[in-house]
């Protein structure tokens, strides 16, 4: 039972983590139906401009997360102006695709500058673990799922009462209806980008404190956040966090309790068998807009 | 005897379906080929490795294309159908011995088909983005597959590949390779282009361009997208076969996510839809490092840190050539080439 639990609380923990870069995926994808491949390189790049601030220049670290957010919201309205602009309307192999380039552009600059070695990452969060009963729970991990609270509880508020948030549903639902309506469909998708990548940018912060070092290695949960978001349906936002939360529980399960069978690794794969369980039986997801074609 | 002709003259439909416009584009063809057929006699053993591997790339491209550039099926399982048919390959090597490497070849082929149909079926229910996730899934179970399945694929560590033989004859050397993976890929981009011309070849494109209409004008979907699925996988397990043959020892890291990436990378390149395009992107993406490394050599005299950021060099100017080209000529190069000829067409009274 105590094995149980522990695998349970490691799940709700990373997957607070996936939650948070599902929420990234699933704000973009609402708003402009591009799923963005390089969402875990904006990870990286959040991840190594707050270790550059922390260990070269020595910014304190509230600073350090309030330039890194900046440089996020830059970034993210640069690749929105400059690379997915010209995209509108282009099949989806094209989108995906360009997705794909700028996630080689984006982890080459990272390599450029700053080398593919392990970078130690400064201690932010004391190693003293809390317990929770019996069982051991990093602050770091507390703090990825404080804020996942937060940021889901400031975005559900924002999607549902700001000026903002309820254009960018509009332009979710019809852009055509939107735009007739004096809504600047070019300012939301430049608004998503930017909420993406600053809610990215947060996730390499935290990772960054959890591993103690940061790697090329981080921008590969990227790619393992795309079950979460097609278990919650990739146009929702709780069902992005719901999904995280649930991907890193089996996960974790299979990976305990598999790994002595097949022999590790079991937990990077449950993922992907998952989500080709959900693709079968409910392609759209927990939440997901079901979008229904029949001949 | 014309060489380009600068109208539309043709007057009956076998004209019009003619893969050849006139008998010069026939010779002109005919000639590179046996151009092609002299390289390994000068061509030093380094250039022998690339010219190889491009030729594995034409049959992989060629592959990938008839799925997604024609059917419309968006894969990203392209890797993982390759390490099945390098897999069988080694597995044919060290456990039947003596079988001929046209057997392995076609049985690689064959094996990696089957993979790919079954996991063809969700094509079914999903398009589109949906079925991009299914088949990147697909990826990553073949690959935690390849990583654990110790008897036949060695695990992480990978197998070693006995040399293509055919009975006491065997290929073990680039030179010798290179007629055997360059007569494949000739049969292979020849079916291909003509499969485009046959009621099955016109199925895939109608699926692609409107997948409800087509099935209201009687194309059996399911039967289709699993048939492209099986032919296309056929071609990447050939090309994952030939590539065993070349590596000469294979494991999981011959087979990443990213090689599925520059395989799209190669039909998009190329150009969607076009057999020329997928060849064209093929030789791009495949020559682009080795360009990227003469350059960085030659400027390493002037520059000497540009060797150190080789890597990260490759890689910015890899997914630079995606994004300009998705911007800038989004039907690839073999549509840049149509431009060029019709430019030259009515040269020198363009209007």
């Amino acid at each position: 039972m105590d094995f149980f639990l522990q695998l349970v609380i490691n799940g709700i923990v990373v997957g607070s983590i996936y939650a948070l870069v599902a929420m990234g995926f699933a704000i973009i994808f609402k708003s402009t139906s591009v799923l963005n491949f390089a969402q875990g390189e904006f990870l990286l790049v959040g991840a190594y401009i707050s270790l550059m601030l922390l260990v070269r220049y020595k910014v304190p670290f509230y600073a350090t997360i309030l330039i890194t957010l900046v440089f996020a919201v830059v970034l993210g309205l640069l690749i929105e102006r400059l690379i997915l602009r010209p995209m509108i309307g282009e099949p989806v192999i094209s989108v995906i695709m360009v997705t794909l380039g700028l996630s080689s552009i984006l982890r080459a600059i990272v390599q450029g500058i700053w080398g593919t070695d392990t970078q130690p990452y400064p201690e932010i969060f004391p190693s003293q673990p809390v317990m929770f009963g019996l069982v051991p729970v990093s602050r770091a991990h507390l703090w990825s799922m404080g804020c996942v609270i937060v940021l889901l509880v400031l975005f559900t508020l924002f999607f549902k009462y700001s000026r903002f948030g309820i254009a960018m549903r509009a332009t979710a639902f019809s852009q055509q209806v939107a735009l007739s309506m004096g809504i600047s469909v070019r300012l939301m998708f430049a608004l998503a980008w930017a909420i993406a990548a600053v809610v990215s940018a947060i996730g390499g912060i935290l990772l960054g404190a959890m591993r103690t070092g940061v790697d090329q290695s981080l921008a590969l949960i990227g790619l393992k956040t795309i079950p979460v978001v097609i278990l919650g349906g990739l146009d929702s936002i709780p069902g992005a966090i719901l999904g995280g939360l649930l991907i890193g529980i089996m996960e974790n399960l299979a990976g305990g309790y598999l790994d002595p069978v097949f022999g590790g690794g079991v937990k990077e794969v449950a993922p992907f068998v998952i989500l080709v369980a959900i693709l079968m039986i409910k392609p759209y997801g927990l939440f997901g807009k079901v979008h229904i074609e029949r001949v | 005897m014309a060489t380009i002709s600068c109208g539309d003259f043709k007057t009956s439909y076998a004209k019009d379906m003619a893969i050849f416009d006139s008998a010069f584009a026939r010779w002109c063809l005919a000639i590179f080929l046996l151009a092609l057929l002299t390289v390994p006699l000068y061509a030093s053993s380094y250039w022998m490795d690339v010219i190889n591997r491009v030729g594995i790339a034409v049959i992989g491209a060629v592959g990938l294309n008839i799925l997604t550039g024609f059917t419309g099926q968006i894969s990203l399982g392209n890797a993982a159908f390759m390490a099945v048919g390098a897999y069988t390959t080694a597995y044919l090597g060290a456990h039947v011995p003596g079988v001929p490497f046209v057997v392995t070849i076609l049985l690689s082929g064959l094996v990696a088909a089957v993979v790919g149909m079954v996991f063809g079926v969700p094509s079914l229910r999903l398009k589109g983005l949906y079925l991009a996730m299914a088949t990147l899934a697909a990826h990553f179970i073949i690959e935690f597959v390849a990583t654990h399945w110790n008897d036949v694929t060695g695990g992480v560590a990978g197998v070693s590949v006995a040399p293509a033989s055919f009975f006491k004859y065997s290929l073990d050397t680039d030179r010798q390779l290179f007629y055997l993976i360059f007569g494949l890929m000739f049969f292979m981009v020849f079916f291909a282009k003509n499969l485009f011309r046959t009621k099955v070849g016109k199925a895939f494109v109608a699926i692609r361009d409107q997948d409800i209409s087509a099935e209201v004008m009687g194309v059996n979907l399911f039967k289709y997208k699993l048939m492209s699925f099986g032919i296309s996988s056929f071609y990447v397990g050939v090309a994952g076969s030939l590539l065993a043959y070349q590596a000469k020892y294979i494991s999981p890291e011959n087979f990443p996510i990213t090689l599925a990436i520059d395989y799209l990378a190669m039909i998009i390149i190329g150009g969607m839809g076009s057999i020329l395009g997928s060849i064209l992107g093929a030789v791009f993406i495949t020559c682009l490092p080795e360009l990227l490394r003469l350059g960085a050599s030659s400027l390493s005299g002037t520059f000497p840190s540009l060797v150190g950021l080789f890597a990260s060099l490759k890689l910015g100017v890899f997914g630079l050539a995606i994004v300009l080209f998705l911007i800038f000529e989004p039907d690839g190069m073999a549509e840049r080439w149509r431009k060029i000829k019709t430019y030259w067409r009515l040269y020198p009274f363009s209007y």
